[in-house]
């Protein structure tokens, strides 16, 4: 206990001492040093906030997007997974002329992408506008000045290849012959992908009504995807095209390939959240 | 200048120290909430998009 006591003692007094003699500059380079290292961990902080953090806040706001949209659309009452009659839809309006939407507010969601091969899963919000608000949030965003899903020129969207939902990571493994889906309030748009491009930040020529050729009169329905190009870096862009090959209305029920992704929506829309 | 403040703050050790990661936590949800959000912006390596945007 004596032994306690003598080694206490001494050691706050001599802590006093030492605080107390130090000289102005070794105040100042302390100061200086607590703070370079605060700096570097929130540093850390946000590098892990980035990459980390923004996907789960940004996902679970698209999910609500998502949900909300649903609760729009006019889902046909009966199973939507009714793959023959979904088949037999797409032969139908193979020749009629598709419907397309009128040009929504800025942040508005309006459209679903679902693209199979970044995951069955798949299934993300298109937002109208291109802002840090709608990229950041909400998803995918669609170029204002481009046109309507269905609507003959370009569908042109942008989304983030990491960071916020990293609704694009995957266009890297896109392979010619996949197919996009997009689904708005009249139906399900179905596109199909065909190449990649690696372009320069300042090529807005690849969102033209004919990708790559801006003065070009538009005959084809294309669906155009930006994203950064490499992956955690954003010195390109890397483009994807696709092309639209056949429509069918909501009242058909969902393409096969979607149909799952589409009745678990259909079927929670109160947002389950999963 | 953290051994300042940590000696300045009231009460005995144990509350000190409560204190302290309540304090942390304040400024750890401060950069979170607002800060980084903020900071995002400027980070040249999320843009995605074609062009300039209005």
């Amino acid at each position: 206990m004596a032994d306690a006591v003598n080694s206490a003692v001494p050691g706050r007094r001599r802590r006093r001492k030492s605080s107390g003699r130090r000289s102005p500059v070794q105040v100042v380079v302390q100061v200086i040093g607590e703070l370079l290292i605060t700096l570097g961990l929130v540093a850390l902080l946000f590098v892990g906030w980035e990459l980390w953090w923004t996907n789960i806040e940004s996902n679970q706001k698209q999910e609500e997007a998502l949900t909300s949209l649903f609760e729009e659309f006019e889902l046909p009452a009966a199973a939507p997974s009714a793959s023959p009659e979904a088949n037999s839809g797409e032969e139908n309006n193979d020749d009629a002329e598709p419907p397309v939407l009128d040009k929504p507010e800025y942040g508005e969601t309006f459209a679903v992408v679902y693209v199979p091969r970044f995951g069955k899963d798949h299934a993300r919000p298109v937002t109208s506008g291109v802002g840090v608000d709608v990229l950041d949030s909400l998803g995918l965003g669609h170029y204002p000045g481009t046109q309507m899903p269905g609507e003959v020129g370009n569908f042109a969207v942008a989304g983030h290849r990491q960071t916020h939902g990293q609704v694009l990571d995957l266009i890297h493994t896109l392979v010619p012959g996949d197919k996009i889906y997009v689904q708005t309030k009249d139906g399900y748009y179905t596109y199909t992908f065909r190449n990649n491009h690696i372009v320069m930040p300042d090529r807005v020529d690849v969102i033209a009504p004919v990708p790559t050729k801006p003065e070009a009169e538009p005959t084809e329905r294309y669906l155009t995807m930006t994203a950064c190009n490499p992956r955690y870096g954003a010195t390109e862009r890397i483009i994807a095209y696709a092309v639209m090959e056949s429509w069918q209305p909501m009242s058909e029920g969902p393409p096969a390939e979607i149909a799952e992704r589409v009745a678990e929506y259909a079927a929670a829309p109160a947002g389950s959240g999963s | 200048m953290y051994g300042w403040i940590f000696r300045h703050l009231p009460g005995p050790l144990w509350v000190r120290i409560i204190v302290s990661i309540l304090l942390i936590a304040g400024a750890v949800l401060l950069l979170l909430q607002f800060v980084f959000p903020w900071l995002s912006q400027f980070n040249p390596l999320t843009d995605s998009t074609i062009g300039t945007i209005e």
